[in-house]
């Protein structure tokens, strides 16, 4: 089973990830297990579950209360668990310095909000061939 | 839905579900929206407008577009855009603050209603006021000079801090700094049992004294139920009221200090009470403004000096420094070389543990929240089946009942009655207990009414003050969800024909401003409602005229009826004393609706006024719709149950003692004329066969009256025998039955008999009409 940390403060794009996600033929085409989300609902949350398990990929957002993602990110690429996880940052294309921000701090890809449920998962197809896993 | 999940079946269910959730979540949006921008409102007036206001705005509306744009809401999503821009353009200081934007706003707010309305297809598409509003927004000039880059005194902040900034909060930052404020770093270990209220505490703490700019995760997250932060706070205070005002919670706050220059270097030799922002402020060299070619945070950037020693790495040796007064004794340590930068010692207080509860490894993956969102329908069949088992638990109670009666199974009997109370107990916990869940806040419908009290006011040109009592009354989610339209509809009323205009009131010497009260209490099984105006009251004559005018009324009739009765004309469907339609509240059709509604509530509506000085309604509601309490009647044969609520006390029918009076018959009771109604007759059932049980029913009959009470209307009704008081649940009417009225359902009463629950206020409103034919007809209707 893989797990998908989603860091997002909106609960129903979290549901909306997560139903991307979790479906089965897609487990299928990326070489078979299944894909278990977890939903944080922001930085805080994020932090909270990061110790506790062991995640294939992050997806994040950026513009989030308190924890900004950005700092999350920052966050994520200093701990010794998750220092070389896939990570992929869900943001509208209006910020984009701050997207550049993400990407510089370690991120490995970007999907522009608002997202097709095809353009989430080619993103993730990429980064999980990438990581040989 | 942009492109699906595409795989069928399972997939589309949760696809659908998270439709839903989208949908609920927008509304939550929207209604938080309103309710800031009410905050905003004030603010504005009163010249304080707190830049947190403008950015949670912005932080909601980047939201709704967010879903909008995920779940194809196309108008939504473009209108969401718009109102972004404003609003970014709004909190990074690029557009002015005024009513007039505030008012824009607020027309951003009504169109989410229209907007989602329209998603949930209960409306059609708003495209009108869509395109109206769009335009008005491109209206609005701004795009002026970007960014507030300016005077920025440098601070001694590591380079990695900065880089992830978001932008917005590096705005904050250089607003902040332009504003010669002192930066400090508050440091912190929560536990994560109690981040949320520690949270809570910090920020409030940290509030009074300025703002947060953002929080930065440190440690190395390897304690898996630590959460280690640095809180970056920009504050006017001095160090020393900062930390007062933290006493108590277990931070450790440090100043971040300025770098380099004349106004540093006087700082760390100087000691002077002043505080590090007044000296910096009095003596730093003015900065050349940097025009923004290049990325902003550069000019920041570039200020840097040694950097901000990583928190990661307590190991490096740095000596404390003692730059200014205000560092506390025991901080002291050896005065560092001016200009060498080094700011914070790295060892901080040790924070004691506020561990709550046990280490539970099973509580790893759930989530922080407290709350969870249910469907009401979940709720109905929770209720529901609450009900069938009062059933059951009666039929049991009347079994235990013959077995402890027969004398060789007495002790089992004994046993038996136990259990059955037992089980009562318990049912009788989860039946209030789901109930509770059932119940939420007035407050929640009042809220939305002063934003329509806003907008109205504005409208009429009046000033109206809105003033709310007893907010946290519950009531039923399922009643509260239908208030909204009838009490808005009053306080248009109030608003747009009660409250005078300023001249007016001036001249009558009451203050400009009028009053609207909402005043919400609970009275035995009820909840009350008031809405009450300070306006110019109803005149009864006035009121006659007008009903005779539109033919609801003959001239003579009017002298026969009571004030309280004048009052009531309002509700007759037709009644209006505007001639022509000033808005929805003018065209005669609102105050029968409003009375029909609340009736379906299973509530009453009741006028008083008083002219000069103003009006008076009062809405009574039965606090949940669910489980009520009934005394079971029989009329004829057959079974009926009147609500408890409603009955005020039940005496003997003496025959001998009913008089009459204008042709309707009446008891004298305790003093007063209590009218009674027949139900044998009002049913139509005197003269029929009774029920096939052998004249058995007869010879039980001991007749009664049944005093029934709603608001201030008392009705006796005359049954051939009661039954007994119990709780049940009551179930809607079939589709081909519920025209009728006077029934509010039907319920299994004791020993399997079903019968028809009476609506009481409906009842009476039968029985009191004055045409007998048109009672008989809506009946049968």
């Amino acid at each position: 089973m893989r797990r998908v940390l989603v860091v997002e403060d909106s609960a129903s794009t979290r549901a909306l990830v997560r139903a991307i996600v979790e479906d089965e033929a897609f487990a299928a085409v990326t070489g078979g297990e299944r894909f278990e989300v977890v939903e944080a609902s922001g930085g805080f949350d994020a932090m909270r579950l990061l110790p506790r398990a062991t995640y294939t990929l992050i997806i994040t957002d950026i513009n989030m209360a308190d924890i900004n993602g950005l700092e999350l990110i920052s966050f994520i690429r200093k701990s010794e668990r998750h220092k070389d996880t896939p990570l992929v940052i869900i943001s509208t294309q209006s910020t984009e310095r701050d997207v550049e921000r993400g990407l510089a701090l370690g991120a490995n890809a970007f999907v522009a909000k608002p997202f097709t449920a095809e353009a989430l998962r080619s993103a993730i197809v990429a980064q999980l061939a990438h990581d040989g896993r | 839905m942009t492109e699906g999940s595409g795989s069928g079946g399972r997939g589309d269910a949760s696809v659908e579900k998270a439709r839903e959730d989208f949908l609920s979540e927008a509304q939550e949006l929207v209604d938080g929206l309103s309710r800031d921008l009410l905050l905003l409102d004030q603010q504005v007036r009163r010249g304080d407008a707190d830049p947190e206001l403008v950015n949670d705005l912005f932080r909601a509306i980047h939201t709704l577009k967010g879903l909008a744009g995920l779940f194809g809401a196309s108008r939504m999503a473009a209108v969401s855009h718009e109102l972004e821009e404003l609003l970014d353009d709004l909190r990074l200081g690029r557009v002015e603050l005024g009513v007039k934007v505030v008012d824009l706003l607020f027309r951003g707010v009504e169109l989410y209603g229209l907007l989602l309305l329209s998603e949930k297809g209960e409306a059609p598409e708003p495209t009108r006021v869509v395109e109206d509003f769009l335009f008005a927004l491109g209206d609005l000039t701004h795009r002026g000079a970007a960014g507030s880059a300016g005077q920025v005194a440098q601070y001694e902040i590591d380079s990695s801090v900065l880089g992830v900034l978001t932008e917005y909060e590096e705005h904050r930052l250089r607003t902040n700094m332009k504003a010669g404020v002192s930066l400090y770093r508050i440091h912190v270990r929560l536990a994560l049992t109690t981040i949320d209220t520690a949270l809570d505490d910090i920020k409030a703490a940290a509030r009074p004294h300025g703002e947060i700019i953002t929080y930065l995760p440190s440690g190395d997250g390897s304690d898996p139920d630590r959460i280690e932060l640095d809180i970056l706070v920009a504050s006017h205070s001095d160090l020393e009221s900062l930390r007062a005002a933290f006493r108590g919670l277990d931070v450790a706050v440090e100043a971040i200090k300025r770098r380099g220059g004349p106004a540093a270097a006087a700082q760390t030799t100087s000691s002077s009470s002043s505080t590090p922002a007044a000296a910096a402020s009095a003596t730093a060299p003015p900065q050349p403004l940097s025009i923004p070619q290049k990325p902003p945070s550069d000019d920041l950037e570039d200020s840097l000096e040694s950097p901000w020693p990583a928190p990661a790495t307590p190991s490096q040796a740095v000596p404390p420094a003692v730059s200014s007064s205000n560092v506390p004794a025991g901080m002291a340590g050896a005065p560092a070389p001016a200009g060498s930068g080094l700011t914070l010692p790295p060892v901080f207080p040790p924070v004691v543990a506020a561990d709550a509860g046990p280490r539970d490894p099973d509580l790893s993956l759930r989530s922080v929240s407290q709350t969870v969102r249910v469907d009401i329908r979940k709720l109905d069949n929770l209720m529901n089946i609450v009900g069938e088992l009062a059933m059951v638990r009666a039929a049991l109670g009347r079994i235990t009942e013959r077995v402890r009666a027969a004398p060789q199974l007495r002790e089992f009997g004994g046993d038996l009655h136990r259990l059955q109370r037992a089980f009562e107990r318990h049912l009788t916990q989860m039946q209030n207990g789901i109930l509770e869940v059932r119940m939420v806040p007035l407050g929640q419908v009042f809220e939305k009414l002063a934003r329509v009290v806003r907008q109205i006011s504005r409208e009429h040109d009046k000033i109206v003050n809105l003033v709310i009592t007893g907010a946290e009354t519950e009531i039923d989610k399922l009643i509260v969800e239908e208030l909204s339209d009838p009490l808005m509809h009053m306080i248009r009323n109030a608003i747009d024909h009660g409250i005078e205009s300023r001249e007016e009131r001036t001249l009558v010497g009451k203050p400009p401003a009028g009053t609207v009260a909402l005043n919400a209490f609970q009275k035995g099984n009820h909840v009350l409602i008031e809405v009450e105006d300070d306006g110019s009251g109803m005149s009864t004559e006035l009121l006659i005229d007008t009903a005779v005018k539109r033919g609801l009324l003959k001239r003579a009739e009017a002298e026969e009826l009571t004030t309280r009765e004048v009052y009531n004309l309002v509700f007759l469907p037709g009644f209006t004393t505007r001639d022509t339609a000033t808005d929805l509240s003018g065209r005669g059709v609102g105050m029968d609706v409003v009375k029909t509604n609340i009736a379906k509530l299973g509530g009453v509506v009741d006028i008083t006024s008083e002219v000069g000085i103003g009006t008076k309604i009062t809405i009574t509601l039965p606090i949940t719709l669910a489980i009520i309490s009934v005394l079971g009647v029989e009329v004829h044969g057959r079974s009926f149950a009147v609500p408890l609520a409603s009955v005020e006390e039940a005496i003997t029918f003496d025959e001998t003692l009913v008089r009459n009076f204008d042709g309707r018959e009446a008891l004298t009771q305790r003093g007063a004329t209590l009218p009674i109604c027949r139900l044998a007759r009002l049913f139509g059932l005197e003269g029929l066969a009774g029920v096939a049980d052998g004249g058995k029913a007869h010879a039980r009959n001991k007749p009664c009256v049944v005093i029934a009470s709603v608001g201030n209307r008392r009705l006796g009704f005359v049954v051939d025998r009661l039954v007994g008081q119990q709780d049940v649940v009551i179930k809607a009417l079939g589709k081909s039955l519920k025209s009728v009225r006077g029934f509010a359902g039907a319920t299994e009463l004791g020993d399997q008999r079903v019968g028809l629950v009476l609506d009481v206020a409906a009842l009476m409103d039968e029985f009191m009409a004055s045409d007998k034919e048109r009672m008989a007809e809506a009946l049968v209707r």
